[in-house]
């Protein structure tokens, strides 16, 4: 469902910021793929979603998904495959906007923006449905501002409209960071519920290992962007906190032995 | 003077006289508003292109009409050239990357020369006037009832149009754009397509007020639009605090469009009653100016006043001062 071939990306190239962001990058999800992905600070797991999303082009590789390469392809032209939910609640949704407005938004993602109504009466029906599976209430605030939620509810609505047009492929940035430990864990148990329902291929990136091991069917670990571990199914079932911490220091250690290497 | 003698000198029948002609201007520059209210709302774009634009509409409107060309059509020509300058700001701004405001200060400049050129061919002229005794203008302060009515209905039409099409899935991509523009790349939409597109429909509907105002003041003037941006931006903050402070539960998308024309009438009765009342009319920018930073201010004095620094500091000593007391 998505292939990244040869990723590399470099910021700030020649200058004394230059970062290595993205390393000859390859990963090959399967349909129905839900990857956790972890890693440290700056090992590259949100530079790679981002790469997939093309929120900036790549400096070589290619990135395909179902099929047709769009690495070539700008943002708004990709979003048509791709469902998105940010880190910082505020991110995923309009403010200033109706919640009825907001989810129309989404369910026109990929499609032609023309001068019928911007939300029909059809619709109006679908949404309510939709908000009422949440549990939040939000199906009798429907008209109101998006503004006016709490970071919790937003990224609930924010996971909604990411499913509502079907995505080729859902990427989750870390999208429970922002929120407290009992909303973080609701809305990372709608997360599975969504995916699993509608059968999405899907990348999430967490800092939280116990999460990492119990969501999904597969995990990849990221340093100094290179995935270096790439455990699925039975095996992963099996994987404790205490196999990925020994593995993280692992690298940890190549690393200083490298580092020993060059200063020798 | 004396005081006494200054108001024995105001006479109250010409205040009442003068009204109705503020009301017809306040809703040709309501429709303005209208405009800057599409930029400066729902893009979230502070656009200076209509200072220009609002001019283009007046020059664009009485060349035609003294070329014999009917008023309504002429109208209709002054519509395409503020949606040419809206698209030459949104393409400075989104194709060339300059910030939307030094992009909209540029077109702005630009014009000048353009606008010259259209009321005076190769060698430029700085005004033009049309007779309303001789042309059959839409309205004009000879007729300041018929004035008011033609105005109201054009804005009953416009706005009309503008609820219409804001509800639209293109004028919802609009508003998102001006909502959130990352929210709305990652919904697919083409958010510099809605900027131009945004920009350009505003300065048609600035045009458009442009050339009912030529009409009206049977004249056009290169100086026409100067500071349009800052009186159309009065429209709207009057307009909205008046849409507030009546539906104080929120109001409907109309219900807002139609207080931005109030909005341009309490405008231009107001410097009714400045001017009625003599205060020196050099000093009518001044006032307005100083307005609209006060109205533009209170959001953020009343955020601040809720939460600040200072007032954290302020409580903090009042705490100390409690317990260690």
């Amino acid at each position: 469902m998505l292939d990244i071939n040869h990723v590399s990306k470099t910021f700030n190239p020649g200058t004394i910021n230059e970062k290595k962001a993205l390393v000859n990058l390859n990963l090959h999800l399967k349909e129905g793929d839900f990857v956790t992905v972890i890693g440290g600070n700056g090992a590259g797991k949100s530079t790679m979603l981002n790469a997939v999303a093309g929120v900036w082009p790549v400096d070589s590789g290619s990135i395909v998904i179902d099929g047709e390469d769009v690495t070539g392809l700008a943002e708004y032209q990709r979003a048509r495959l791709i469902g998105r939910v940010f880190q910082d609640p505020m991110m995923g949704t309009a403010p200033n906007m109706q919640i009825e407005e907001n989810l129309a938004l989404a369910y026109r993602r990929g499609k032609k923006r023309g001068l019928g109504w911007g939300v029909t009466k059809a619709e109006r029906t679908l949404y309510r449905e939709k908000l009422k599976t949440l549990g939040l209430g939000l199906e009798d605030r429907m008209t109101s501002k998006v503004g006016l939620l709490s970071g919790g509810q937003r990224q609930a609505l924010t996971l909604l409209m990411a499913a509502l047009q079907k995505p080729k492929l859902l990427l989750l940035d870390e999208h429970t960071a922002a929120l407290d430990p009992a909303t973080a864990a609701k809305v990372l148990e709608l997360s599975d519920t969504i995916v699993q329902e509608n059968g999405l291929t899907a990348m999430m990136i967490t800092h939280n290992m116990k999460d990492a091991i119990a969501h999904g069917n597969r995990i990849i670990m990221m340093n100094e962007g290179r995935i270096i571990l790439d455990i699925e199914g039975e095996e992963k079932k099996k994987l404790t906190k205490a196999d990925l911490l020994q593995k993280f220091a692992e690298v940890a250690g190549v690393q200083e032995e490298t580092d020993s290497v060059l200063l020798s | 003077m004396s005081i006494a003698a200054y108001f024995a000198s105001l006479n109250p029948a010409n205040l009442i006289k003068g009204i109705p002609g503020s009301v017809a201007q306040g809703i040709v520059w309501g429709l303005m508003a209208l405009g800057v209210y599409i930029t400066f709302r729902l893009l979230d774009i502070a656009d200076l292109t209509v200072d220009g634009s609002f001019t283009t509409g007046g020059a664009v409107t009485v060349t035609l009409i003294l070329m014999g060309c009917p008023a309504w059509a002429a109208l209709l020509v002054a519509i395409v050239a503020g949606l040419l300058a809206g698209l030459v700001t949104g393409l400075l701004h989104t194709k060339l990357g300059i910030p939307a405001i030094l992009a909209g200060i540029l077109t702005q400049f630009a014009l000048y020369s353009v606008n010259l050129h259209i009321m005076g061919g190769w060698k430029g002229a700085a005004n033009k006037s049309v007779n309303p005794d001789q042309y059959a203008l839409l309205i004009s302060l000879r007729h300041v009832p018929k004035a008011i009515i033609v105005g109201a209905v054009a804005a009953a039409v416009i706005i009309a149009v503008l609820y219409w099409y804001f509800g639209t899935e293109q004028g919802s991509a609009i508003r998102a754009t001006g909502s959130n523009p990352a929210m709305s790349r990652a919904q697919g939409i083409n958010i510099n397509s809605m900027k131009v597109l945004g920009l350009a429909i505003s300065n048609a509907l600035v045009a458009l007020s442009g050339g009912l105002m030529a009409q009206y003041q049977g004249f056009s003037d290169i100086n026409m639009g100067r500071g349009s941006i800052v009186i159309g931006l009065a429209a709207v903050i009057i307009g909205e605090t008046l849409c507030d402070a009546f539906f104080r539960k929120g109001s409907s998308f109309s219900t807002r469009l139609i207080f931005l024309v109030i909005g341009g009438i309490v405008y231009y009765v107001v410097v009714g009653v400045v001017l009625w009342l003599r205060l020196p009319s050099n000093d009518l920018k001044l006032f307005t100016a100083a307005v609209v930073a006060v109205f533009l201010a209170v959001p953020y004095l009343q955020k601040q006043a809720k939460s600040s620094f200072r007032q954290a500091g302020k409580a903090a000593l009042k705490e100390e001062g409690t317990t260690h007391a």
